[in-house]
């Protein structure tokens, strides 16, 4: 709380206006808009609707293609999060460990998180690609029958590399920044007690890490919900068949592709709570950081 | 140059009063120390008066206009920081003439103004430089002449000397003096040490709990402090006080001793005030009472003696010789100064 | 000074190889696809189309590089390349200049003034968060087509400038001006036009390039938008405009001129990110906690 301020009372209404006008037009009014729908049916027509309670929530949570989309979705985000974290954590390690060279290789690896996710799924779609695809080709000639095109899991374990490929970058740097912050002296006295460099790692070096860990955790979980619509939508579009469909690119084609409203909308509502719920996650947990230091 | 005088003022922060009624007449040119502990209110005063902060009630008037309403740049007043608060991206020049800029002085009188104030303040070498390529009393020098280019009809400083090491605070309080005699401002200085505002003041505000204790000059808040509360705040060591209680012309101390007094009009149960330098240490015991040394520290041309008074827990302070042979354990006897006593009323600490 | 003591949890010589070897394969993994989609746009369809595709450019960078310039981009997808990048970069500059602007202001009067529903304010600033496109895409689509922005720079810009994000780290960063800084100028004669002038926008600059380089890409790579609100091909931006390309391949796709265009969309924003990564990378780590 600040002790002195500015003793003007239109002028901070002047300064917030274009920011409350954007979020009321944008983001307050369509999400109550998506609360009225979901309880709403209508017409074939467009011409009334009525209100139906509960009514589309239990007609999408009793859906097998909803229920589909949840578990891909749940799959996915699992595999992404955990492989980009994983990978990201052990090449800031070994980025720890150089001295010469080290802005050289932070330079290069920072590149990914430039490019748009539909784009780099199509990098990866190209060199997967089962027709001309350089890498496609050597898993053809070692006799795996790889199509991404037409195999739900070979599609899956694209999206989710170009996914990961992608979110790498992110990580990395936070992973860095976190090492970084670990004070040597506790790494001193590990070896005065006479821990290993790896006993070391994993008894001083990574619970020190758990909140930056945690936080990217909830990160790279909205990443992988939301973010990686495009990746999906420009490689797999959801397919083959539905088997890399995640809930995002069932709202975007129920609401936007098929129209149908009452769906959507309810599934709408259900995103947004889980959401909320991760974002009120993440903030308790800087709450808790703001304590510790 | 402008007198301020501030009329029945006060200050409260959701219904909580923290300044309560603080009327005085600063005259033109007169350097007043506000002085108190931390969070007596001495620093939202002197906010108060800068426009900082606004007024609950009472009336604020800088020169001849009441000045409760108008923001800081409209009072004709200049301030200087306890934490400097320099511009950081600014060169020293640039943050003295900032002030002048704002105010749309023309160029040639911005850099005749700020060459005066380097110049008095040895700024000129650094005037090119940013705050944080400069020490500590550089910094603290740039903040006055920030203040001085203004030429201001009051001039306000708020703790400026409590962010230096104590040598520099001694060479930066002289040089606050001799601009003061020099420019004849009218200031207006807070400060929680004693020493600054008694070395520094013409005259005194002693704040406690946002009520002023006695408004006087130095010598006078010291030989006759006004409350318990400033015998005990002004001083160092600070003064002994302790229960006591008067009867036909004694004095009747703890552990039961009674001292007689010349010339005592004062009856009754008193808090009784005595500076450590004002205990006179006799040969003998002869209307004298004891005190049973606990330690003493000896600093060079004096030392100081720490006892209690024999056959109770009160604790004293005096005052010995450089040259003393007293020692833990020695019994010493002393008088009472019939005319250096100070009394004060047990229940509302005032003087008696 | 001379490093006498070895300190005992230094890597040794080996790790350290090892850490280079690691670093090395990462890198590999990390910028194989970009590179690879550079060597592919210098060679012609047929190598394209032929795998395994040589590691090394090839000959037809010029080739390839100079028909998609002059045209060969608009004849697979309609529009040229020239205005496919400059769409992509109006938006990009749009999204990260606006959302600066209009953070910076509202972060402004909520830090620096005080006035009847201030928290109120920041409340409803702050929730936004929440609501990412993705999960109100209908009805966002709704009021769009109300307001009549389907189709226009406005329609792809302005929805995408309220964000909490960066009013969040503006608000952050000038909680740690001191106040006396405020009070300092307070005295000297400065209103909140000139505090905000002299003071605080000089000692934001960090801050700004930060925010500036994640919004820049932020806007550069948005995708579900623009695939929303544009219906003309004139209105694509360069991501858009290349997955139209690849979904409607064919035997006849020029795939050189499809690799030449993914890499002028790969290409500005890796730019920006590798120039100002000083900035992006503090902006990044420091406030995004």
């Amino acid at each position: 709380m600040r002790r002195t301020v500015f003793p003007h009372k239109v002028l901070p209404w002047l300064l917030l206006a274009p920011q409350l006008a954007i979020t009321l037009i944008f983001f307050y009014w369509p999400a109550a808009q998506a609360f009225r729908q979901s309880v709403l049916k209508e017409d074939p027509f467009g011409l009334s609707s009525t209100f139906v309670g509960l009514a589309n929530f239990r007609k999408v949570l009793s859906d097998p293609n909803y229920l589909n989309a949840v578990q891909v979705t749940v799959v996915f985000s699992l595999l992404v999060a955990f492989s980009a974290l994983a990978i990201a954590l052990f090449l800031a390690v070994q980025a720890e460990k150089i001295i010469r060279g080290k802005g050289f290789y932070r330079t290069l690896m920072i590149w990914p998180y430039a490019v748009a996710p539909a784009i780099a799924g199509m990098l990866w779609l190209f060199m997967f690609n089962p027709s001309f695809g350089t890498l496609a080709w050597p898993l053809r000639q070692l006799g795996i029958d790889w199509n991404p095109l037409l195999d739900g899991d070979d599609a899956m374990a694209l999206v989710v590399a170009a996914a990961t490929w992608k979110q790498i970058s992110y990580n990395f740097l936070f992973f860095v920044a976190g090492l970084q912050a670990i004070p040597k002296s506790l790494l001193e006295a590990a070896a005065i007690d006479g821990a290993s460099r790896r006993h070391a790692f994993w008894t001083i070096v990574f619970p020190l890490l758990a909140p930056t860990t945690f936080f990217l955790l909830v990160v790279n979980t909205v990443y992988a919900l939301f973010d990686t619509f495009g990746i999906i939508h420009a490689v797999t579009g959801g397919g083959p068949g539905k088997s890399t469909e995640t809930l995002v690119y069932k709202v975007y084609n129920d609401g936007f592709v098929n129209l149908i409203m009452g769906d959507s909308a309810a599934q709408s509502v259900i995103l947004m709570v889980i959401v909320i719920t991760l974002t009120a996650f993440q903030f308790r947990f800087i709450e808790r950081r703001v304590h510790y230091g | 140059m402008a007198r301020i005088q501030l009329q029945d003022v006060r200050k409260s922060y959701a219904g909580q009063q923290v300044i309560h009624g603080i009327t005085t007449d600063i005259a033109d040119g007169e350097f007043v120390v506000i002085v108190g502990p931390s969070g007596c209110g001495k620093s939202t005063l002197l906010r108060m008066v800068a426009g900082l902060e606004d007024i609950t009630s009472g009336t604020i008037s800088i020169g001849d206009r009441v000045v409760n309403g108008l923001e800081p740049r409209a009072r004709d007043i200049a301030m200087v920081f306890q934490n400097y608060a320099l511009y950081p991206h600014m060169t020293v020049r640039e943050n003295m003439a900032y002030g002048l800029k704002i105010a749309r002085m023309s160029k040639a009188d911005i850099d005749a103004a700020v060459a005066k104030a380097a110049a008095m303040l040895e700024l000129e070498p650094y005037l090119d430089r940013k705050p944080r390529a400069l020490s500590g009393g550089q910094r603290q020098r740039v903040a006055m002449g920030r203040a001085l280019v203004r030429e201001p009809a009051a001039f306000l400083l708020d703790e400026p000397l409590s962010n230096l090491d104590a040598k520099l605070r001694v060479q930066m309080r002289l040089q606050i003096r001799d601009l003061h005699q020099r420019t004849g401002q009218t200031t207006l200085y807070v400060t929680h040490d004693q020493v600054e505002a008694m070395t520094l003041a013409d005259r005194l505000i002693v704040m406690e709990k946002g009520v002023a204790q006695q408004i006087a000059t130095p010598h006078e808040v010291y030989t006759t402090p006004a409350t318990e509360f400033v015998a005990g705040f002004i001083g160092s060591p600070a003064m002994n006080i302790f229960d006591a209680r008067c009867e036909d012309g004694a004095v009747l101390l703890p552990g039961g001793h009674r001292v007689t007094v010349a010339d005592q009009a004062v009856s009754g149960d008193v808090r009784l005030g005595l500076r450590p330098e004002d205990i006179e240490i006799q040969p003998e015991a002869g209307n004298t009472f004891p005190i049973v040394l606990r330690s003493v520290e000896w600093l060079g041309a004096d030392a100081f003696g720490y006892g209690v008074i024999e056959n109770s827990d009160t604790q004293v302070t005096l005052r010995l010789a450089g040259n003393t042979h007293a020692a833990r354990g020695d019994r010493l006897h002393v008088a009472l100064p019939g005319d250096r006593l100070h009394f004060f009323s047990p229940q509302d600490g005032r003087r008696i | 000074m001379a490093e006498s003591v070895q300190n005992p949890m230094a890597p040794s010589g080996l790790s350290r190889t090892m850490a280079h070897f690691w670093m090395v394969l990462g890198v590999i993994i990390v910028a194989f696809p970009i590179y690879y989609v550079f060597i592919a746009s210098t060679h012609s369809v047929q190598t394209i189309l032929r795998p395994p595709l040589p590691l090394l450019p090839g000959p037809e960078a010029a080739a390839n590089y100079g028909e998609a310039f002059s045209g060969g981009v608009g004849r697979i997808g309609g529009v040229s390349v020239w205005l496919l990048l400059g769409n992509t970069t109006l938006i990009a500059l749009g999204i990260a200049i606006g959302k600066i602007v209009i953070s910076m202001a509202s972060a402004y009067a909520i830090v620096f003034f005080r006035f009847p529903f201030r928290m109120a304010c920041f409340w409803l600033i702050f929730i936004t968060l929440m609501l990412p496109v993705e999960v109100r895409i209908q009805p966002t689509y709704k009021v769009m087509v109300d307001l009549g922005l389907i189709d226009t720079y406005a329609g792809l810009i302005l929805p995408l400038i309220a964000s909490a994000t960066a009013t969040l780290l503006f608000r952050q960063f000038f909680m740690t001006i001191p106040d006396e800084l405020l009070e300092a100028a307070r005295v000297d004669g400065a209103g909140p036009w000139r505090f905000f002038k002299d003071i605080l926008w000089p000692l934001s600059l960090t801050n700004v390039a930060a925010i500036f380089v994640i919004q820049f890409i932020y806007g550069w790579t948005q995708y579900l938008w623009p695939l929303l609100v544009t219906n003309s091909n004139e209105m694509n931006t360069i991501v858009i405009a290349l997955k139209k390309m690849i979904s409607f391949a064919d035997a006849d796709t020029p795939w050189n001129l499809v690799m030449v265009t993914s890499v002028l969309a790969i290409l500005p924003p890796i730019l920006v990110v590798v120039l100002m990564q000083r900035w992006f990378v503090k902006g990044l780590v420091e406030t995004e906690k």
